[in-house]
Parts: C-alpha cells; sequence; structure tokens
C-alpha cells in the first residue's frame, strides 16, 4: 500500500507552516479534531505570543466554543504541515441531544486539561 | 416460600463480568457495534467478550471482500466519528469530495461544500473491484473491523451454519467447530447475506424488511483522468429515464463507481442511462460503457424489519432498520451505538430493546416516510422539463452570487449527500422564501420567451 503525504484528495482542510486555523478573539462555531500533524496552541496579548503548548494528532481543540459562547481563548496555528477536520456545532449539539454519550470524549479532553492546568497551577505556585 | 435457587445476574437478562457476546457479521454494523459494546463496557468497568462471525476477508478484492456498496461516508458520519475519536485515514478514503455536480438534459450546475473543506469520504468497503492491479487504498470495512479487533473483538473467520436457543441462549454452530453459547446475539449480516435465513428458525416474530434492488457498476480509469475529468465531484443525475429514481458517478482512486437507484433496474435501464449524452459528457472521451470492470445488483432495505430484537437477540443496520436510499453506513453507526448503550446499560431483554432499542430505529423509520415524499418530488423533477429549468436556474443564481441564501443548493446537498435527516431537508424545502423563489423560477420556466438556457 503506497505511502500517503497530505494531500490534496483527503479529508480535511491542508494549513501550511505557520498558517492560523483560528485566531483567539474570534466567533467559534466548530471545534477541530487534527488528522495529521501538529499544532500551536498560543495566547496573544499587546502582540506578544505565549505558546501554551503543541497539540497532536487526533487531539480536539477549540472545543470551549461548542459548550459556551465566549469567543476563542487562544490561536490555534500550523505547525509544520497540517490536516484538520472541523465539527460543526449545530450538528454537534443536534447529535449529542439524541446520544449524549458522544460528548464523552469531548468531556474526557476536557477533564485531562483541567488536570494539566490544576498541575500548571500547582507548579506556579511551588 | 422463597426459591432455593434464585436466578443469577447473566441469567437476568443483563450483561455481567464474563458476558459472552456473538456478533454475526463484521461489515460496518457488526464492527460498531463490537466496539461500542467493548467500550461502554469499558466505562461500565464490565468485563465482556465479543466474537465477530464473519466468512469474508475484507482485505481481499471483489467479490471475496466486497460488501457492495457505493461507499460514500456522510459529512455528518465523518464527524460524527470524529467526536468518537475515530478518524478515516487517507490510506482508507480513496477521495475526499467537495462539491456535487448535478447533470440534468436542461444543463448542468455545480453545488459547492456549504464549508471549505471536504468531509465526505469515497471508499471502497472492500479492497477494489475484481481486476484491481495495484492495492493502493485499504478496504473501509477492514479498517472497521480493524478497530473493533483493537478494541477487544475476536474476530473468528468462519460461516455461521445454523442458530438456536439453548436454556434461553443464543447457540451458534459454525462449519467444523463446537456449538457455542452466548448471553447475546447481534445480527448484523445486511439484508443481502444468506445467513439471514438462519433467523427464520428462531420463533420471536423477525421478519426481514423488504427490498429492492440496486446497480453498481465499476469502470478503471486511472487516478489521473479521474482527478481530471470527475475531479472530487460526485457527480449525479436527474434524468428522465423510465424507472431510474437517482444515479451517480463517485469518483473513487482509480476507479469511478457508477450507481443507479430505481424499479426494476434491467439491462435496459443501465444502457439507457450509460448511452446519455449527460453521462458521456462527464466521462473521458475515449470512455465506452464497456469493457467494465466489474458489477453487482445489491439488494437495499426500503422498509424496516418486523421485531428486529427479542430476549438476547438483536438486529442492527440494514437488516433491522436503515436510511432509505442514502447513508446506510449512517444508519449502522446509529442503531450499532443505541444497541451497545442498551445491552450495556440497560440489558438484554426484549423489554429492554422495546424500551431503549426501538426509538432509535422509529426515528429512522418516521424520517424515511418523510424520505419517500421528498423523492417523489424529485421524481416530478425529473419528469417535468420546466421544473428542471426552474431547478438548474434556481441553483445557478444561487452558487454564482455571492452572500445568497444556498436554499435549494442547501437541499439538494442534504438530498444527494445524505447528510441531513429528510425531516430537516423537508422542512427547508417548505421554507416560504424557498417556496417563493422556487414559485418565481418555475413561473420563468413556464413563461413564454424565457425557456432558454439560463
Amino acid at each position: 500500500m503506497r505511502k500517503h503525504s497530505i494531500e490534496k484528495g483527503a479529508l480535511g482542510r491542508v494549513y501550511q507552516d505557520g498558517e492560523f486555523i483560528t485566531r483567539q478573539g474570534d466567533v467559534g462555531q466548530v471545534m477541530y479534531v487534527i488528522q495529521q500533524g501538529k499544532v500551536e496552541v498560543l495566547m496573544e496579548k499587546e502582540g506578544r505570543e505565549t505558546l501554551l503548548r503543541v497539540a497532536e494528532e487526533g487531539e480536539f481543540l477549540g472545543e470551549m466554543a461548542i459548550f459556551d459562547h465566549e469567543v476563542r481563548s487562544a490561536s490555534l496555528r500550523a505547525k509544520g504541515e497540517v490536516k484538520v477536520l472541523t465539527i460543526d456545532k449545530k450538528n454537534f449539539l443536534k447529535r449529542i441531544h439524541v446520544d449524549p454519550s458522544l460528548a464523552f470524549r469531548i468531556v474526557q479532553t476536557m477533564s485531562q486539561r483541567v488536570r494539566e492546568l490544576g498541575d500548571e497551577v500547582a507548579r506556579l505556585k511551588g | 416460600m422463597a426459591d432455593s435457587n434464585p436466578p443469577s445476574r447473566q441469567d437476568q437478562l443483563e450483561l455481567v463480568d464474563g458476558s459472552r457476546v456473538a456478533v454475526i457479521g463484521g461489515g460496518p454494523a457488526g464492527s460498531f457495534t463490537s466496539y461500542f459494546l467493548l467500550e461502554m463496557a469499558e466505562r461500565a468497568d464490565l468485563d465482556i467478550e465479543v466474537e465477530i462471525y464473519e466468512p469474508r476477508d475484507f482485505s481481499c478484492p471483489a467479490p471475496g471482500g466486497c460488501n457492495m456498496c457505493g461507499g460514500i461516508i456522510s459529512e455528518t458520519l465523518v464527524q460524527n466519528l470524529a467526536a468518537e475519536g475515530i478518524n478515516l485515514p487517507d490510506t482508507v478514503v480513496q477521495r475526499g469530495i467537495e462539491s456535487y455536480v448535478l447533470h440534468m438534459d436542461v444543463g448542468t450546475v455545480r453545488i459547492e461544500t456549504p464549508v471549505d473543506e471536504k468531509r465526505i469520504a469515497a471508499v471502497y468497503r472492500g479492497a477494489g473491484p475484481r481486476d484491481i492491479q495495484v492495492r493502493k487504498w485499504g478496504s473501509f470495512d477492514h479498517h472497521l473491523e480493524g478497530l473493533a479487533e483493537a478494541r477487544g473483538a475476536k474476530v473468528t473467520r468462519g460461516r455461521v451454519m445454523e442458530i438456536s436457543m439453548d436454556n434461553g441462549r443464543p447457540c451458534i454452530s459454525v462449519k467444523g467447530g463446537e456449538p457455542q453459547t452466548y448471553d447475546l446475539l447481534v445480527a448484523a449480516v445486511g439484508v443481502n447475506s444468506p445467513a439471514l435465513k438462519l433467523f427464520k428458525e428462531l420463533d420471536f416474530g423477525y421478519q426481514p424488511p423488504e427490498t429492492t434492488k440496486t446497480f453498481i457498476r465499476e469502470y478503471f480509469l486511472g487516478e489521473e483522468v479521474i482527478a481530471e475529468i470527475l475531479g472530487d465531484s460526485m457527480h449525479v443525475f436527474l434524468l428522465n429515464i423510465p424507472r431510474l429514481e437517482f444515479a451517480a458517478i463517485i469518483p473513487k482512486g482509480d476507479y469511478a463507481s457508477v450507481c443507479l437507484l430505481g424499479e426494476a433496474i434491467d439491462k435496459d435501464l443501465v444502457d439507457a442511462f450509460l448511452s446519455s449524452d449527460e453521462v458521456r459528457g462527464c466521462m473521458p472521451d475515449d470512455w465506452a460503457p464497456e469493457p467494465r470492470s466489474c458489477q453487482c445488483s445489491p439488494k437495499i432495505a426500503v422498509k424496516g424489519a418486523i421485531q428486529p430484537y427479542g430476549d438476547r437477540i438483536v438486529f442492527v443496520g440494514d437488516c433491522g432498520v436503515t436510511r432509505l436510499y442514502k447513508d446506510g453506513i449512517g444508519a449502522a453507526y446509529k442503531t450499532a451505538k443505541a444497541c451497545a448503550t442498551t445491552a450495556v446499560f440497560e440489558g438484554v431483554s426484549e423489554d429492554a430493546f422495546r424500551r431503549h432499542y426501538a426509538p432509535v430505529l422509529k426515528t429512522i423509520l418516521r424520517d424515511n416516510a418523510i424520505g419517500k415524499v421528498t423523492f417523489s418530488a424529485t421524481k416530478l423533477v425529473q419528469m417535468m422539463p420546466f421544473a428542471r429549468r426552474a431547478m438548474l436556474r434556481m441553483t445557478q443564481k444561487e452558487q454564482s452570487i455571492p452572500g445568497r441564501h444556498k436554499d435549494i443548493s442547501q437541499v439538494l446537498w442534504d438530498m444527494f449527500t445524505g447528510s441531513a435527516a429528510y425531516m430537516e431537508i423537508f422542512t427547508r424545502a417548505i421554507h416560504p422564501r424557498f417556496l417563493g423563489r422556487l414559485s418565481w423560477e418555475l413561473l420563468a420556466a413556464v413563461a413564454p420567451g424565457k425557456r432558454s438556457q439560463p
């Protein structure tokens, strides 16, 4: 079987290195699942960038936009070539209404991030 | 007086630690059920065994590994699977579809995806057509079966020869093997499998769904020709050919799949479609209907099964209930997940399935009733040239004027892709703005001097 690079024909949308997928402050109507590659999660304040983390293949990003009405809390930027699939807020919420277990992985992801934040707060205070 | 031998938890029609589940059929319905049974059981700290019985090896080219299907994974299903953590790799997705091209005798219009992204997957259920030389992509069904296996399901490559009940528990015999007793039997055999007959022996009232025949033919064109001629677009045809309801040409990697839906599809109907100007216009100049790579006439369910569940037995996928004409794999996912959730959290009794699984089936069946109405409306458009002209003009305007509401484009997109419920499509189609614009275009199409091409 041939080895596939990130190519035009596959699912999702391809972003080039350094291209923003979404910007902090944008109104979010979708969340993202990384299909291939890595994505930088950045906070931008007064023209300065702080790299929060680098997300990898299979990770959900921008999931907070699905559940709250706030603008994006961070920017997402392609680190190298990356392929991302979007999940529409409206369709996802409609499906969760019928099948609440569909939200399980998102809740797992958010739970993991709360733990990581807790560890980070403890590290900064310690 | 109290019973001296109270029933154990296992006898109480529940799945408990050590329970065994047999899944007959390793296609999407069977693999999704196995995958979600094991996932739900893990969440509930339940240790169960799941065994899939599937005689075919989906990694083989047709017909040995083929599951006879057009091979489109809808936009909604792609997103739902991604939310489940199931991503479809490029090794399986032969082509991401980004637009639909509607071909009619009055003209052609391209309907672009509402988002700037490919979220519809064209796949082969098996490893590809009969004459495949180089296997560049893998089988979709094999991929799903692998996911279920990775979750802990055991796959037995054997044909089930007999199904019986042993003290209220389903018992399965495979050729050359000892009979095995299970706590739950999941039938995911589809409507094209001879295994469906085995369930008639079990006396709980199951009757298979009514079916109709479809037609699928594969043509080898080569990756470059496909990219140049068909592109990343699914080509759909609304032609006034008697008995033809719907037709599509789906670009895959090296092949194009021709899919026909209609009434009593025979050679004459296939020839009429393939020799039409509209089909010839979107295929390469030197293309001819023969030679072909392979073809099949699979059955699809047009009604739901009667009583698709009982104590310790349940039917998922199209041998139970599926969506009318579209998104059969999406229906397999929904029924499989509802079945797994019911079995793990509510029990495996007929009552549990009636209360927690049947409502999902009823929702699909109710939507199919609306689907019949929408397909009847499409049939009317097929028969009336002025209606085809009106539809073409309205779609062309929406696609060419930036910012214009995509009323008919969205209706057609959802009809062709199977992404939305028929009820949603119907609701959009009776919106006053939609009806107003369509009425205007219908008037324009019948008015003297306005019959020229838009």
